[in-house]
């Protein structure tokens, strides 16, 4: 009975079977994949290696420490033209990530509200929406940037309308915002008496900041525990303890005590000499670009929404409807939680195209990470090699980033299944 | 029963009342408007904004349409026109139009261009509408090679001979079948190669000095406007969806190797912005590639689109795949087919099928894409509207152009995307169909 623990008998290996046999097949296959990239691999860098050398040049990236010289128009951290390249990328970077923050916010707001509206019962609404959406979906992203930077600055009226009594434009908002050809100028939040910065390393931290951060975050966290509180009292005795006033004093008291102690006051802008100071400056690159690409990718998030909603099948309404739930309810804890499986993996990668569109900053002149280190200081240093690998690295590293945490929010709200 | 009823009741009646009309309310377009514009507060609030933006909307853009002038030199002379009044100087477009179109396409051969779009439709027709007969499909393949013969002009011999080496791969396969299908594989992939390489050069030299037929060349720098968008899209779309395809297939494979150099390329390529890739086309090529190489900027962009597109495909075609239940997968195998079989008859119509939606959006993505090419110095439709308002006679003016060539690429991309949900209603077999909502 030995022979049956033995199995079939095993041919002997033949060189044939490295082609022909299942087993061995993928192996060669990857062998010769393989050899194939190296040699190519190979052939490009002995080329990048001969090239540099006929052009006399070396590959290192020492030119991000030498002094930039240029001046950007728009920086969120400080900056001069006597800084270094690295700095420069710094500030370029920040300013990338700052208008796809804003872009991204606007694309949900807008993405949110025209998805619904497309699914109103309301005829000429879902008509409107549907319009809309088709229209931005349509027209190529650049021609959009193009044409809201040409409003901003063809149809817009010069600060010099702003002046005199006879004034031909005015300032919206309680005159708190002016609308220009050369930005929009907007209230600036103050501090009389602020916490000073810290500094580590190239770094400096507002301590103002930091402060209404912690001060956020902790309102949150400890209305989140009243919360929780609440459910375990009602867990425990069926009823459940009237919070919101508790809520609302937890999560507004700490912040306008903080805001009144660091003395918060708004800072108008002004019309002086030909254009206006004070304020916040919004450029009309930024402006620009965050509306462009806002609503742009808005009209794609409408259609995420819109998806996310129709795919919750009326049943898991009927269904909550049946156990008594009010409809608000039905939309918190059964509509949405299923819609939000669906909106989310999409809109995330949403967000994802939104920062690489941001490159589009070109168009307009919009100093982003593309136009400091992937212009100006590339066409400065001759480094275009060094300038681009680098440059296309930082993106892959952000785009990384947002799709790994895309990944991770997918494993959280995955069907639990068997 | 009934007469216990009867008693009980002290009056019944015993004919049926007429038929009273509904009221008002309740029929016709009353009832239309109250149940879909003003059913509630809400409703009526939304209603009541949407026609206050509607009416905005066009007070704001009727006069400027209405007014507009069609026939005049330059922007000022519009202005004289119109006097103060709001209205759109559409001259431009009757004067500038046929550059928007062709950019600079030397003037005498717009037929080319024309001749490739109108073939163009004819080469895509059978690939839409399954119906028509198969034998379409041949000019399908051939018409890139007319195409390319239209568009760039020289000597007729270049695409003929390059169309050849497909001919050269196919009598190889036929003259080394009998030894086994790998052999014949090898044999259909390398002779084409050997004659695209050494031979095709050579032979279409010779044919051109003894029979030189062509057409007038034209350089690639004379391309531009949507022509130039075309070229690019087109090719992109047909070349990038086989490359995705296989992308996708390498990122599901069992072998790590091709898995991972997949993976790498398709996160790579989809992390970075096309424009850092155009870039990369434009200023870096030419450290990668042997000294003294030089080849054509539309050439180099087009590689560019097509890797970009692909890496976009292979995710799409990879969600179409992921989606086919296990057992597709095992039942083709228990049929006893090879992988390449399974691919073709079982997992890829299915898969594809799946996909529509992805790759027609990618497809739209792609076109609308071909935009970017202006910041590599190419002119394609956006670039030509900086170029027009250079001229001194149209400086200032920016939206009537901004509409026309919004309007061009509204339509070609509202169409891809309304064919797109045809097919989709058209493939889908599952037991809805025929379902609605």
């Amino acid at each position: 009975m030995t022979s049956l623990t033995e199995g079939p008998p095993k041919p002997a290996f033949r060189i044939g079977m490295l082609l022909s046999d299942k087993r061995y097949r993928s192996l060669t296959i990857q062998v010769v994949f393989v050899m194939l990239l190296m040699a190519g691999a190979a052939w490009l860098i002995d080329n990048t290696i001969n090239n540099l050398r006929a052009l006399g040049r070396d590959f290192s990236f020492r030119f991000l420490w030498q002094t930039a010289g240029y001046d950007i128009n728009q920086r969120l951290i400080e900056y001069n033209s006597q800084m270094t390249h690295a700095r420069a990328m710094l500030v370029g970077l920040l300013n990338t990530l700052l208008v796809a923050v804003l872009a991204c916010i606007l694309a949900t707001v807008v993405g949110v509200i025209a998805g619904v509206l497309r699914l109103s019962p309301n005829w000429l609404v879902a008509r409107l929406m549907t319009l809309f959406v088709e229209i931005f979906r349509n027209i190529p992203t650049l021609l959009w940037i193009l044409i809201i930077f040409a409003i901003m600055t063809e149809a817009m009226p010069p600060p010099a309308a702003f002046r005199g009594e006879e004034a031909s434009s005015t300032m919206i908002l309680f005159d708190s915002i002016a609308v220009t050809n050369r930005g929009v100028f907007v209230p600036a939040p103050m501090f009389e008496r602020s916490l000073g910065w810290v500094t580590i390393g190239p770094f400096s931290l507002s301590l103002t900041f930091l402060a209404i951060m912690v001060v956020i975050v902790g309102s949150i966290w400890a209305n989140r525990r009243l919360l929780a509180h609440a459910t375990a009292v009602q867990n425990a005795t069926g009823e459940r303890p009237v919070t919101w006033w508790k809520s609302i004093l937890i999560l507004l008291g700490p912040f306008i005590l903080l805001m009144l102690a660091l003395g918060f006051h708004l800072e108008y802008p002004e019309l002086t000499g030909f254009n206006f100071s004070g304020g916040i400056h919004l450029r009309n690159s930024l402006v620009a670009l965050w509306f462009a690409l806002g609503i742009y990718t808005g009209a794609f998030v409408a259609e995420n929404v819109r998806s996310g909603i129709l795919s919750v099948s009326s049943g898991q309404t009927e269904a909550a409807a049946a156990l008594g739930l009010r409809p608000g309810l039905i939309t918190r804890l059964v509509v949405l939680p299923q819609a939000m499986r669906v909106i989310v993996p999409p809109l995330i990668s949403q967000y994802l195209n939104i920062t690489k569109n941001t490159s589009l900053a070109l168009a307009v002149g919009y100093m982003d990470l593309r136009s400091t280190l992937g212009g100006i200081t590339i066409n400065q240093t001759g480094r275009e090699l060094e300038g681009m690998l680098l440059m296309m690295l930082i993106y892959l590293v952000i785009s990384l980033l947002i799709s790994s945490g895309m990944n991770v929010y997918n494993a959280r709200i995955k069907l639990k299944e068997r | 029963m009934s007469d216990l009823h009867a008693h009980s009741v002290a009056y019944v009646r015993d004919t049926m009342l007429p038929e009273a009309t509904p009221p008002v309310r309740e029929i016709g377009g009353f009832k239309w408007l109250r149940e879909n514009l003003f059913s509630n507060w809400w409703n009526t609030a939304l209603t009541l904004v949407s026609i206050y933006v509607i009416w905005w909307l066009v007070v704001q853009i009727t006069p400027w349409f209405a007014n507009s002038i069609w026939r005049a030199d330059s922007l000022s002379e519009c202005r004289a026109i119109l006097d103060g009044a709001t209205g759109a100087c559409f001259a431009v477009i009757t004067e500038r139009w046929p550059q928007l179109l062709f950019g600079f396409y030397p003037r005498s051969l717009y037929w080319r261009p024309t001749l490739a779009a109108v073939l163009l439709l004819v080469a895509i027709t059978p690939l839409l509408m399954p119906d028509l007969p198969r034998k379409l499909l041949w000019f399908t393949a051939a018409y890139p090679f007319i195409a390319f013969f239209l568009l760039w002009g020289g000597t007729i011999w270049v695409p003929v001979v390059t169309m050849a080496g497909f001919g050269v791969g196919y009598l190889a396969y036929l003259a080394t079948r009998s030894l086994g299908p790998l052999a014949a594989a090898i044999a259909a992939i390398v002779a084409p190669l050997i004659w695209w390489l050494f031979l095709a050069g050579p032979v279409s030299g010779a044919l051109g000095s003894v029979m030189p037929w062509g057409l007038q060349p034209v350089r690639s720098d004379r391309f531009g406007g949507f022509t130039l968008s075309m070229v690019i899209g087109v090719t992109g779309i047909s070349l990038s969806l086989p490359l995705g395809i296989l992308l996708a297939l390498g990122r599901r494979s069992d072998m790590p190797v091709v898995k991972m150099s997949c993976v790498i390329f398709i996160e790579f390529i989809r992390g970075v912005p096309l424009i850092a890739l155009l870039f990369t086309a434009s200023l870096l090529l030419n450290y990668f590639l042997p000294p003294g190489t030089s080849f054509d900027l539309i050439l180099r962009v087009v590689i560019m689109v097509t890797l970009f597109a692909a890496a976009y495909l292979a995710e799409v075609v990879r969600g179409g795949l992921a989606a086919l239940p296990r057992g597709q997968y095992e039942a083709a195998d228990s049929l006893g087919l090879t992988y390449w079989q399974a691919q073709r008859l079982v997992i890829m119509p299915q898969a594809l099928k799946i996909s529509i939606p992805g790759i027609v959006n990618t497809f739209i993505g792609l076109f609308k894409d071909t935009t970017l090419v202006v910041f590599i110095g190419l002119l394609d439709p956006l670039g030509l509207t900086n170029a027009i308002r250079a001229d001194t006679a149209w400086n200032g003016i920016y939206w009537e152009l901004f509409v026309f060539v919004g309007a061009l690429f509204f339509v070609f991309c509202f169409s891809i995307s309304r064919y797109s949900m045809y097919l989709e209603k058209r493939l889908s077999r599952d037991h809805r169909q025929g379902m609605t909502r």
